[in-house]
């Protein structure tokens, strides 16, 4: 678990020093080192669009997962079912592409197509969850004159929050491989070396990337897998 | 308040929220230009939607099929209407002019679909299928008739005609070598991580790994090796297996697909409960015999609802295989967003949206056969 | 005390409870029975209002229960269910808070009670306050689910089933700590039940429910001996109700005191069953009963056969 995030660092410290060790490799390229932009600032940014869709859309998901799941939003349920199911068969690169002519190059339309997906799997799980947890649970809480919200706040989303954090990691994680392609629409992360070494024919940048950005992947996926496991361990 | 009326209320009020806030369509100068929003029937789509709400608030007998109805007839109508303004537009501009659909547009069309949807549910399969094949027939007898030849998507489609079939092609043939690959080396692999009780082992361990690795990430390091070998095996190279193209596409594709149908595997051998083995094995089946007339029948749907995830998702992936030069779908969008021609991008998206609904379907249909038989 | 008066209900089209009166005294532990779709359990919980009623109402000393605001009600009535529904993500100590912590007791207050009811309650393994639910067994975790209906001290406890789920060896023990609970605090009890030996091992008086209406209401005795109707006598036991009116009577009332017999001694609390059971042991028809220890009379099979009072 922690050898991801330190495969990270230690990529960060030695890559803008391997220019040598490139040179060696792939000798006919001028410049073998990505230099336009550091690789710990790609990293922040990367990082950075990641975290803002992910919080933007456990906040979308959370809320409408749970007006979905309450008695008055209930016939709601099979249309919001519907939307992620259907939601999940647009392919990322797709929503990447709509948002394009909508909000041009850059950042923004990567930011809002990680969002936009990134809803989906909070949503379709904080359903799930909410709808999984013990219904003798609830009857009791009811019993014992819990009011409709505190129930919500001290019983259903606790024990809902192991399958929530599922769907905020899996989120994170799909966030993180659309961000990498968001570069070809403008947005700088750790896509851009890939796609640079892609159009310009330079491994060394490719390879550069990749590196960096599988590590980011899977140190945030073990992060947030390490943080659904402790919350899963007494939710039964 | 009649409760069903939620969602009618809600998607009408997205609806409505489109229709006076999302230009409908706009009018660019030609294909590579941004152009001015055009959103020519603002009140009457507003008051339609309005009426929508009005009809599911209602709790009148009837009211439930007139919503649907409704809906069903901006769903064909929609199209239509944006058919005709475009060409309306077309007539008074220069000949490079497009008229491309606006998020407007999109977003009413989706709303009509997502209750059209609403409506139909708990209605007979034998209603659905008429309501939904009937839209299907609507919607190609007036692309036949020529309603929506004036639209910038058509127009961009009949520009690329050929390509555009090739690459569709290409698209379909990487998805389904993909898919044949992954169960023929995912199902073995996946009954012998069950027999050998090896889940959550070094096997399983790395294809979740690599599940987490960015496909654009895992494409781009595949060139390399993939080169590699096509210089060392010469042979190789002359099949066409070099750095770029379909090889290595088609490698990282399965890799990424193997994790689920592996998965799956291992549910579906696990659908059939330890009692029913053991009395199987008692009456004298083989190992063979039990795999065949008990495990399979009983652990097939499990799988193909596995096959149907893996499916999805390779088409999506696949469009990102264009940026190694394996070509299919992805390369409209890529290309397209290279150019700054938003109706090629649109198409190829489309398309890839098109496709991964139109599998999606097609497995949920084998789903429902394989599970009426049994 | 609890008032139900001309209670109606139905779900749809069917009627679950019919026009229904009955009372329950203050510190009574009164038993509802019958068999499924009764509607004894949506007869006890019209009275938290997890139930609403469709005519008629409740009254909980004098106050109709649909005047009172819905989670104040709930909050002052202990409620315990079959399927327990601790939760899974609180520790036992916390499931046992639930109620004290909801009406804002101090943390004092609520360590002190919580002790108290594993006592009482005879969870005294230690650590097993900060155990997770899911590592008790089925008989510690309704132990637990009585704890947390009691915490709060209310004055009325609901019981729903709550030893359905349980073993033989398991529910006696479960309901003998609650007969002795019931008889020390002067607690309130509702209980249903569709076990006709639980019901007349645990109620002072018991309610016959059929098809959502009360065919006879006393005391245990009083429904076995003078079943009202064919039906009650079926559901009472036809010619097993005997045996149950020896589970019911105790050694004392039918002793004879001061005779003095052979024999291991049985006491004076316990029921003519107990008795009848250590006379087959034992092989003997008379055996000495003591009180608090001491000899204080002797019991006969005789008496056990002709006992009518």
């Amino acid at each position: 678990m922690i050898f991801a995030p330190l495969l990270l660092v230690a990529l960060l410290l030695v890559l803008p020093h391997s220019e040598p060790w490139f040179h060696a490799w792939i000798p006919t390229l001028s410049h073998p080192l990505y230099a336009r932009t550091s690789f710990l600032a790609l990293t922040l940014s990367h990082l950075w669009l990641v975290a803002l869709a992910t919080f933007v859309a456990v906040a979308i998901g959370l809320t409408l997962g749970v007006l979905a799941t309450r008695p008055t939003g209930r016939s709601l349920l099979p249309t919001v079912r519907a939307i992620a199911v259907i939601g999940q068969t647009f392919p990322p690169v797709a929503v990447l592409a709509i948002a394009v002519p909508l909000l041009g190059f850059g950042a923004a339309p990567t930011l809002l197509a990680l969002t936009l997906y990134g809803v989906l799997p909070v949503l379709g799980q904080t359903v799930a969850g909410l709808d999984n947890v013990s219904p003798a649970a609830l009857h009791a809480a009811d019993g014992m004159g819990y009011g409709r919200w505190r129930r919500l706040w001290d019983v259903e989303l606790p024990l809902a929050a192991g399958p929530i954090m599922a769907g905020v990691r899996l989120s994170a994680i799909v966030g993180v491989g659309t961000a990498t392609i968001g570069s070809a629409v403008g947005a700088t992360t750790l896509g851009s070396p890939i796609v640079e070494g892609l159009v310009g024919n330079n491994t060394a940048y490719v390879v550069q990337g990749a590196l960096l950005v599988g590590a980011l992947a899977l140190s945030i996926d073990g992060l947030l897998g390490s943080v659904e496991r402790r919350i899963r361990r007494n939710r039964r | 308040m009649n409760p069903r009326a939620l969602p009618v209320l809600v998607l009408a009020g997205i609806g409505l929220l489109c229709a006076i806030a999302f230009p409908f369509l706009y009018v660019t100068p030609n294909r590579l230009l941004s152009g001015e929003p055009h959103s020519p029937h603002v009140v009457a789509l507003a008051l339609s939607w309005v009426l929508l709400a009005g009809l599911g608030m209602l709790e009148v007998r009837g009211s439930r099929v007139a919503v649907a109805l409704l809906a069903w007839a901006l769903i064909a109508g929609l199209p239509l209407v944006a058919g005709m303004d475009a060409r309306a537009l077309l007539h008074a501009t220069a000949a490079s002019a497009r008229v491309p659909l606006g998020a407007g547009f999109w977003l009413m069309w989706l709303a009509a679909n997502l209750l059209l949807l609403d409506r139909l549910r708990g209605v007979r399969t034998s209603g659905r299928i008429v309501a939904w094949a009937g839209l299907f027939v609507a919607l190609v007898a007036m692309s036949r008739a020529g309603a929506f030849e004036s639209l910038a998507l058509v127009r961009e489609f009949h520009a690329q005609r050929g390509p555009f079939m090739d690459a569709l092609l290409t698209h379909l043939s990487l998805a389904a070598t993909t898919l044949v690959l992954a169960l023929v080396i995912g199902a073995p692999l996946g009954w012998w991580a069950w027999r050998a009780r090896r889940t959550d082992g070094a096997v399983v361990g790395v294809l979740a790994f690599l599940q987490t690795v960015p496909s654009l990430a895992l494409f781009a390091l595949l060139i390399g090796p993939f080169a590699w070998l096509a210089r060392a095996w010469p042979a190789l190279g002359a099949l066409g297996f070099g750095g770029t193209g379909a090889a290595p596409a088609v490698f990282a594709l399965v890799l990424y697909a193997l994790l689920p149908v592996v998965r799956y595997t291992v549910a579906g051998l696990g659908a059939v409960p330890p009692d029913a083995r053991e009395a199987a094995r008692g009456l004298g089946m083989s190992r063979l015999q039990l795999l065949s007339r008990v495990q399979l029948p009983l652990g097939w749907p499990v799988l193909l609802a596995g096959l149907r995830i893996v499916a999805v998702q390779t088409i999506g992936l696949a469009a990102v295989a264009t940026l190694i030069g394996a070509g299919g779908l992805g390369r409209f969008v890529f290309l397209g967003i290279g150019q700054g021609a938003n109706d090629m991008v649109m198409l190829g998206t489309l398309a890839i949206i098109a496709l991964a609904l139109a599998v999606d379907l097609l497995f949920q249909a084998m789903l429902a056969f394989t599970e009426r038989r049994s | 005390m609890i008032e139900f008066d001309h209670v109606h209900k139905r779900f749809g089209e069917h009627v679950v409870i019919d026009d229904l009166s009955l009372r329950v005294e203050d510190g009574e532990f009164f038993v509802l029975v019958g068999p499924s779709g009764s509607g004894k359990s949506t007869l006890l919980r019209t009275v938290n209002r997890l139930v609403h009623i469709d005519a008629g109402n409740v009254r909980i000393d004098g106050v109709d229960v649909a005047t009172q605001d819905v989670e104040t009600l709930r909050r002052g009535i202990g409620y315990a269910i079959q399927s327990v529904g601790l939760f899974p993500h609180r520790t036992v100590g916390e499931n046992v808070a639930t109620v004290p912590h909801l009406l804002g007791w101090s943390k004092a207050e609520i360590d002190a009670r919580v002790e108290e009811l594993l006592i009482l309650l005879k969870l005294d393994e230690p650590g097993i306050v900060d155990r997770y639910p899911d590592t008790l067994s089925g008989g510690q975790q309704q132990r637990v689910g009585v704890a947390r209906a009691l915490a709060a001290r209310p004055r009325i406890v609901l019981m729903d089933e709550p030893f359905g789920a349980l073993d033989p060896v398991t529910r006696e023990s479960l309901q003998a700590s609650l007969k002795a609970i019931q008889r020390d605090t002067a607690t309130t009890i509702l209980f249903v039940t569709h076990d006709m030996d639980e019901a007349f091992g645990l109620g002072h008086r018991v309610a016959l429910m059929l098809d959502g209406k009360v065919a006879q209401v006393g005391t245990p005795l009083e429904l076995i001996r003078q079943p009202v109707n064919e039906r009650v006598r079926e559901f009472v036991g036809g010619s097993r109700a005997r045996l149950r009116e020896l589970a019911v009577r105790l050694v004392r009332d039918s002793m004879r005191k001061g005779e003095i017999a052979d024999g291991d001694a049985v006491d004076g609390g316990s029921s003519l069953q107990d008795a009848l059971g250590a006379m087959l042991t034992q092989g003997r028809d008379r055996l000495p009963v003591h009180e608090d220890g001491h000899p204080a009379g002797t019991i006969l099979l005789a008496d056990l056969v002709a006992s009518r009072e």
